[in-house]
């Protein structure tokens, strides 16, 4: 049976919305729109307080390559532009619609479109211009995903309907329900990747789905059905694609390194709805579940409905909550109130009595072992929560850290209730901070070697012109021009800044001369090279004479003085 | 609803039943058998030495916590299992003061003074055990059995050769030794069980056994031979060692690999040591428990995908 090694096996709850149709909900009257629904840079808000915004209406525009435009799923005015809190439990920035319950939508919404003439640029556009983003949970934005670079090179389209997390039903229902736009959207990937095929990997206990859509893909050779052994986590991106191609993706390594693209079964239908049938992203399955929620069931909300709504919808609490999850039991976060607005990667809510959820004191660790064991990515979770209770987050990094997927496997079997995912968060994001801090520290440093070099030329030149004027009378212009458009060369690649910076330098003779005997051998070398161009006029002048000149230019008009002396 | 107080905490929000407690249960369950079996041919002095053994160890644990002033820690069972296991590793004729000393050592040097349950880095109850065979050798080397005092079929077998014992009983049960070693058939039931529940892997005593008997088939006293090798194995406490006392989580290495490196390590030492004497798992598996540390670092696993990363140069 096709799955992955290590893994475990919860108590997966499902039946209690196993067999709940998805019902539609009302869209709330306050709809609030946060900026990150996503992951990666926050999306930039293009509308204003007072204005009216429809349906499809792109409200907050993807702000980098990794962003997701947000799209309004309602029309109405705008009320405020304010930052409110989300299920990470951070404060972003919102848009926050007054709804008018007009349903008025943007010009072409619904249009159904023929997508077979599109090129494969256009549909990504028309994906990227949708906001959609994985609706498993993590919100990748789904364009970026899919521009693996060679469409050519992708093997396997590999559509993740494992829904491995505990009680969530919504992947299932969606399966079951929708399956025709399942297979339209995979129909729209296979186009876009003419050498793949594509495969929907199911876990085994959702014999219905499997069937169902086996019946409905017999006759397409290209669209495989692959049942999973009923694991946890086998719906992790690296955890599916080893299960289905037995190729391994780790944390510098991209699914399109191995020929593979990973999709939510959610994810692809959107993807179908934003290219054939002209919806972006403005609703969602959401589950409702738990044992302290009056009827667990399975709604299609808008996007922006307060969470309170979507459990009133669902008859409210049926005992005292002790936690309310947003997302599975197993990566989801509890939440502190239910005034959060509904996103688009908002799976589930898990409404969770003292009983049901987890609360219990850290004990010693016994070095049972059973965590590296369960491990997916093959860690020794035992070893890196010492780094972490420790500090040694440099240890963290060496004993493997940053591949943790946060799957929380080993936190679920550890006999003695050690935290140990959620320290690993915090590892992951100590060691990510350094990271960043080191890169920063590099460019700097880089920023002022280069600084360093151009002074480095700038001492040649006026040596040069030093002797040019005192030895040969003959040429002192030419001598004089050609160790400038040297000392330029040196220096064309740099910023105006750095040309500013030099400038500074070179009027400070002392402190220069300091600098150079702290630099490198490296640039001790290049000081050799400059200094033979400067005795060769010939050859300095040799390559792309324009930038040259150029460069001569901003040098003269950077630093005045060297030059007249 | 605003007057409901909601706990915040990041995922996992379940975890599985099988807390501490729940393991070392296991761990009793899984020794009762041979417990029970030892009760039943050396009698009530056994049963005495083991409720000795475990009162003293459950006290002396409990007495530190309270003068440390530290949470008391007897609650996760870990004492009671310590305290089993060196009553199973005494002979049932040793005098009640012998269990309290192995308790005093077991528990309070072994194991609290390096910080309880997780920290120790040797066996608590083979700590004692060796600690008390050195000590008190003669007490600790007198066995009876049938009413009658004599060596260890191991002994015998060193001495006598193997036509002296009887490989089903040494299976089943019917033999001299210290407690809890004695029936072979009760330790594997128990073995099982554990197994069967997960709470050990098969790593460790598979590694350890294997390379037990192909030392001992091709370099023991009698080369060659499989009813030497396996007497050999129904003689003495690898059964009971493999199983239970090289599997001691806090004392094993948790990698995979290192368990096996373990187990091998175990078997060797083990075939070496009982070369020259008759005493081989307890110091045998002393001193793979120190080398642990060592095994670990060598054995961190390679993360998943790391091999194609490799390939890929």
């Amino acid at each position: 049976m096709l799955t992955f090694r290590g893994g475990v096996h919860p108590y997966d709850g499902k039946d209690l919305t196993m067999n709940c149709a998805i019902q539609d909900l009302d869209a709330d009257d306050i709809m609030v729109f946060p900026m990150v629904q996503h992951l990666g840079a926050p999306a930039n808000p293009m509308v204003k307080r007072g204005e009216r915004v429809l349906v499809g209406q792109i409200i907050g525009e993807a702000s980098g390559f990794i962003s997701a435009n947000v799209v309004s799923s309602v029309s109405g005015k705008v009320k405020a532009v304010e930052p409110r809190v989300i299920t990470t439990g951070a404060k972003v920035m919102s848009v926050v619609v007054e709804n008018d319950r007009e349903y008025e939508a943007v010009e072409g919404y619904g249009q159904p479109r023929d997508w077979k003439k599109l090129s494969n640029d256009e549909i990504r556009r028309i994906i990227k211009d949708a906001g959609i983003v994985g609706m498993g949970g993590a919100g990748f934005p789904a364009n970026v995903k899919l521009m693996p670079g060679d469409d050519e090179a992708i093997e396997y389209i590999i559509i993740n309907g494992a829904e491995c997390e505990p009680y969530l039903t919504s992947d299932y229902r969606l399966m079951l329900e929708e399956p025709e736009r399942l297979i339209g959207g995979l129909e729209i990937l296979l186009h876009m990747f003419p050498n793949a095929k594509a495969y929907i990997g199911i876990e085994k206990n959702k014999p219905q789905a499997i069937e169902l859509l086996e019946e409905m893909t017999r006759d397409n050779d290209r669209i495989i059905i692959s049942p999973l052994k009923t694991k946890y986590p086998q719906g992790g991106e690296r955890m599916l694609i080893y299960a289905i191609t037995k190729r391994k993706v780790h944390s510098r390594k991209l699914p399109k390194d191995a020929g593979c693209i990973v999709h939510n079964v959610d994810t692809c239908m959107g993807i179908y709805r934003a290219v054939a049938e002209s919806i972006p992203s403005i609703k969602r399955i959401v589950t409702v579940s738990g044992d302290a929620v009056a009827h667990p069931c399975n709604f299609r909300v808008y996007n922006g409905t307060k969470a309170q709504s979507i459990i009133d919808a669902a008859g409210g609490y049926s005992k005292t909550p002790f936690r309310i999850i947003a997302g599975g039991p197993m990566m989801g976060m509890a939440q502190h109130s239910m005034e959060i607005p509904a996103t688009k990667n908002l799976s589930a809510l898990l409404v969770f009595t003292k009983k049901l959820a987890a609360h219990y004191d850290e004990t010693n660790c016994i070095r049972c072992g059973k965590c590296v064991n369960v491990c997916p990515e093959f860690l020794a979770p035992v070893i890196m929560m010492n780094d972490v209770q420790t500090g040694d987050f440099d240890g963290f990094e060496k004993h493997n850290g940053m591949e943790c997927i946060e799957c929380g496997s080993c936190a679920y079997i550890c006999p003695a209730r050690r935290k140990l995912t959620q320290n690993f968060k915090l590892g992951k994001l100590r060691v990510g901070m350094k990271r960043r801090a080191e890169a920063e520290k590099k460019k700097k440093e880089e920023a002022e070697k280069k600084a360093a070099e151009a002074a480095a030329a700038e001492d040649k030149q006026e040596e040069a012109t030093v002797a040019a004027s005192a030895n040969a009378k003959e040429k002192p212009d030419k001598a004089a021009v050609d160790t400038k458009e040297k000392a330029g060369k040196a220096t064309s690649v740099d910023t105006e800044d750095d040309s500013e910076k030099t400038a500074s330098v070179a009027e400070q003779p002392a402190d220069k001369a300091k600098q150079l005997d702290d630099m490198p051998e490296k640039t001790a070398d290049e000081e050799s090279v400059s200094a033979k161009g400067a005795a060769t006029p010939e050859s300095a002048a040799s390559p792309a004479p324009e930038l040259v000149a150029q460069s001569v230019k901003e040098r003269r008009e950077a630093v005045p003085e060297p030059m007249q002396a | 609803m605003s007057d409901i107080i909601l706990d915040v905490s990041i995922g996992p929000q379940s975890v599985t039943r099988d807390d501490t407690k729940r393991l070392m249960t296991d761990v009793l369950i899984a020794l009762a058998p041979s417990a029970l079996w030892g009760m039943y041919v050396f009698g009530l002095e056994a049963v005495l030495t083991l409720l000795i053994s475990v009162a003293a160890c459950v006290g002396f644990e409990y007495v530190y916590t309270k003068l440390m002033k530290l949470p008391t820690s007897i609650g996760d069972f870990s004492a009671v299992v310590t305290g089993l296991l060196l009553g199973m590793n005494l002979s049932s004729t040793v005098p009640w003061w012998l269990c309290i000393i192995g308790a005093f050592v077991a528990i309070i040097f072994a194991k609290m003074l390096f910080g309880g349950l997780g920290y120790n880095f040797i066996n608590p109850a083979l700590a004692a055990r060796c600690f008390l065979l050195i000590s008190f050798t003669a007490r600790m080397t007198s066995f009876t059995y049938d009413a009658v005092t004599g060596p260890t079929p191991l002994a015998v077998m060193k001495t006598d050769g193997y036509g002296a014992v009887n490989l089903l009983d040494m299976f089943l049960g019917y033999k001299g030794g210290v407690i809890g070693e004695v029936s072979i058939l009760a330790l594997l039931l128990g073995a099982a069980y554990l197994l069967i529940r997960r709470v050990i892997t098969l790593r460790i005593p598979l590694a350890y056994i294997l390379t037990f008997t192909v030392y001992t088939f091709f370099f023991g006293q009698f080369q060659f031979d499989w009813y030497y090798t396996l007497l050999q194995l129904c003689t003495g406490g690898i059964v009971l060692g493999a199983f239970f006392m090289a599997t001691d989580y806090t004392t094993s290495p948790v990698t995979p690999k290192g368990e096996i490196v373990f187990g091998i390590l175990l078997g060797l030492l083990t075939g070496l040591f009982r070369g020259p004497n008759s005493e081989g798992v307890s110091y045998a598996i002393i001193i793979g428990n120190l080398l642990v540390p060592l095994i670990e670092r060598a054995t961190v696993p390679r993360f998943f995908g790391k091999e194609a990363k490799r390939k890929n140069g």
